[in-house]
């Protein structure tokens, strides 16, 4: 056992040690949505019409936009890792702030949904949809909670992209020291992934 | 010679409390010790704030019908002792205060992965406690839906739910942290030569948990998070009214917090496998086994969270799986049960206090874990259902084993960790008297709900009368303990004689190092070259 192998390390930043806490963090992440999927799921098998209705209502059309949108800022959160990696000055700035404009034209777009369907009284507890079948309640309120959660964390991702800039700016990231932008760009990666599933889950199920 | 030169070497002098002073530099720290301690200060004045609850409860029940108070109160007292003790106590204690203090040193750390995501977690633990501790005095007043929050009721009392399940959604983040971080450093942080083979079984066991931690914590706060949009924007996942389903509630609570019973138990179990073995002055028997059943624990515990609602209207379906992998849960439990008690067979044990807590976790235990096996078969479970044998079942896991646990690293880890020693023969004193009246209290509850005492009622038919008393008189018992116990180990906090670096002969690396240890723990990372029992006077003797 002499020879028993361990990590060893002493002095300066764990780079993997970071990344594996990351990794555990997004694992926590995808669990609390995964409670929020079960619940889709259970409910949409017990109301597989109501689902149906309720889903033609949606804008298909700003769905799909919004998906290329988040599809477009993981790609351009990528590509500004590898330059940083690569030793560029300004193009990963730029890329950064590509990233945050469409993550926030991804809210814009989800505002003008919500406040679309608000306005036609379709929103939680309204007399409106207190008035249609049950299913149709479930799924306008897991619309809701779950493209509002969802929004929520592209919000924080935002705001952690807009730290990664100032790094950047103060010149904090190079190409020795970059974990914590990757770190970034998997917490981005995440918030686009869980779209991929809200996406067709809401928009396409009709 | 050589060797104690180079043992003065690694050790020194100063220790992490002298080596700041003031408030800010406790409360701003990044030392996992001090951390730690901030962390013990509250779990203590929160279990004590859940002793007087539960103190006043039983008060209620010493006779039938209102004694000194009315049944809206009850309920609020059962809420907050549920509460309390659960989220503020019970979860957070071992991997907060001992996983923290002492997880890095035994893996011959200088500090958690992550120091800074660590005092972060204890804000966000201080800040959900203060959002719990707000909810009772503010909105329609103190939460009385019991600590499950069971839907639809706790969407439509008018009392403060929403403020309560907050505080509970911010803890449930601070104990994610705390899982992840405790993961990073067991995987990252390990000493050369610390072998996974080579790890403490304390470290195992927190291993353990905080994967648990990582994975379940997520599904109660999504929950918490569901209840609280309920009661504010009226959604309606859980409410029938509006299509919801309150079975699914029950199923979201449980997913988590059967799982958190793991989170409770595990540490404990990794304390008393890290203190039988040196009191017996012995081998753990079957380590292999103790390390791997934790973690089998772990994940098969993850799955029976359905025998908490066998009468809810489930499937039968459902009803027989869950019933079946609660029964192979109770495996890993034996397999660690019966390994410490051949680790004692033929050692050559020293009578301590913390041997005594820890041989009194295996009693307590054992019998919190067959009677899970009574409730936890189907037949038998409508009958216990919802009386007093879920909660006397439940103290006998969550006080008998996992507070034992926590006493005896209390008793074990003291010397380490203050630098004084706490006085032996009162302590032995009050783990008698703690032992007497916790049984006394809680099997009296046994026999309760046998004869179909309903639990969370504030009054009682009055056959049930002397078991009520009795009940009550051990309730009294057992504080005096409590008080007894406490006030020794406080006591010896500032009286007690100065403690050596390695008072119980301990191999593993936190009695290699001065009492109380210091700020960086180790002079120079210490090379791991033995396992975690290789007593030395067992090699001498070959």
């Amino acid at each position: 056992m002499d020879d028993a192998k361990a990590p060893v390390f002493e002095e300066g930043i764990d780079y993997t040690g970071a990344k594996l806490g990351m990794w555990l963090f997004i694992l926590s992440e995808l669990l609390l949505f995964g409670g929020m999927f079960i619940l889709y799921a259970i409910n949409r098998y017990k109301n597989p019409d109501d689902f149906h209705h309720a889903s033609k209502e949606l804008d298909v059309v700003l769905g799909t936009l919004n998906t290329i949108i988040l599809l477009t800022s993981s790609l351009s959160v990528a590509v500004s890792i590898t330059a940083v990696q690569k030793g560029a000055r300004r193009l990963p700035m730029v890329l950064l702030m590509v990233t945050m404009a469409l993550g926030l034209v991804f809210l814009v777009n989800k505002g003008f949904e919500w406040t679309t369907k608000i306005g036609h009284g379709i929103y939680p507890n309204s007399p409106a949809l207190l008035a249609r079948p049950k299913g149709e309640i479930l799924f306008f309120g897991l619309y809701y909670i779950m493209t509002g959660l969802h929004g929520l964390h592209v919000l924080i991702g935002v705001c952690v992209l807009f730290v990664m800039l100032i790094l950047l700016i103060k010149d904090k990231l190079n190409p020795t020291h970059f974990t914590p932008l990757e770190n970034a760009g998997l917490y981005w990666h995440l918030v686009d992934i869980i779209w991929i599933f809200l996406y067709p889950l809401f928009y396409l199920i009709t | 010679m050589t060797s104690t030169e180079a043992t003065e070497r690694v050790r020194p002098r100063i220790s992490f409390y002298e080596d700041r002073r003031g408030i800010l530099s406790w409360i701003l720290t990044l030392d996992h010790k001090r951390i730690g301690l901030l962390y013990l200060i509250f779990v203590i004045v929160f279990f004590f704030s859940g002793v007087v609850l539960g103190f006043f409860m039983r008060l209620e029940m010493v006779a039938p019908g209102g004694t000194i108070m009315g049944p809206q109160t009850y309920n609020a007292l059962f809420t907050l002792h549920g509460i309390i003790m659960i989220f503020l106590v019970v979860i957070p204690a071992i991997p907060t205060v001992f996983g923290n203090f002492f997880l890095p040193i035994q893996i011959g750390a200088r500090d958690v992965a992550f120091p800074r995501i660590n005092l972060l977690s204890w804000w966000l633990y201080v800040s959900g406690a203060v959002i719990v501790f707000f909810s009772v005095f503010t909105g329609g007043g103190p939460p009385d839906t019991g600590w499950t929050f069971y839907a639809p009721y706790s969407l439509r009392t008018t009392v403060n739910v929403p403020l309560a399940v907050f505080g509970v959604f911010i803890l449930g983040m601070s104990s994610i942290l705390t899982g992840i971080n405790l993961v990073t450093t067991t995987h990252r942080l390990r000493a050369p030569g610390m072998a996974w083979k080579r790890l403490p079984l304390f470290v195992w066991g927190i291993y353990a948990t905080s994967w648990v931690q990582i994975l379940a914590t997520p599904i109660i706060g999504i929950t918490m998070v569901l209840v609280f949009l309920d009661r504010f924007f009226g959604v309606g996942i859980f409410d029938p009214a509006k299509g919801g389903d309150p079975i699914l509630y029950q199923h979201m609570f449980w997913i988590y917090s059967h799982p958190a019973t793991y989170i409770m138990i595990l540490p404990a179990m990794g304390i008393v496998s890290d203190v039988v073995p040196v009191f017996a002055r012995k081998k753990i028997f079957g380590y292999t086994a103790i390390a791997l059943s934790g973690m089998a624990i772990a994940a098969v515990g993850s799955l029976v969270w359905g025998h908490h609602m066998f009468v809810s209207g489930q499937s039968d379906f459902a009803d027989i799986l869950f019933s079946l992998l609660t029964f192979l849960v109770a495996i890993p439990s034996a397999i660690k049960v019966f390994n410490w008690v051949a680790t004692l067979h033929k050692g050559s044990i020293v009578i301590e206090p913390p041997l005594l807590f820890c041989l009194s976790f295996i009693f307590l235990f054992s019998i919190g874990g067959l009677t899970g096996l009574i409730q936890g078969a189907l037949a038998p479970n409508m009958h216990l259902h919802d009386t007093y044998w879920i909660p006397a079942h439940f103290h006998y896991i969550i006080f008998g084993g996992m507070g034992f646990g926590l006493f005896a690293g209390f008793h074990y880890w003291f010397p380490k960790m203050f630098g004084r020693m706490y006085n032996r023969r009162t302590a032995i004193r009050a783990w008698v008297v703690l032992l007497i009246g916790f049984n006394i209290f809680y099997f009296s509850m046994f026999l309760l709900g046998w004869d179909g005492m309903p639990r969370r009622y504030w009054d009682y038919l009055p056959q049930f009368r002397t078991l009520h008393l009795t009940a009550t008189f051990g309730s009294w018992i057992l504080i005096a303990g409590l008080i007894l116990m406490f006030g020794n180990l406080f006591r010896g906090l500032f009286r007690g004689e100065k403690a050596q670096d390695n008072p119980w002969d301990g191999v593993t690396l936190e009695w290699q190092i001065s009492s109380p240890p210091p700020t960086e723990n180790f002079e120079k990372i210490p090379v791991i070259r033995h396992g975690p029992h290789d007593f030395k006077e067992l090699e001498q003797n070959g």
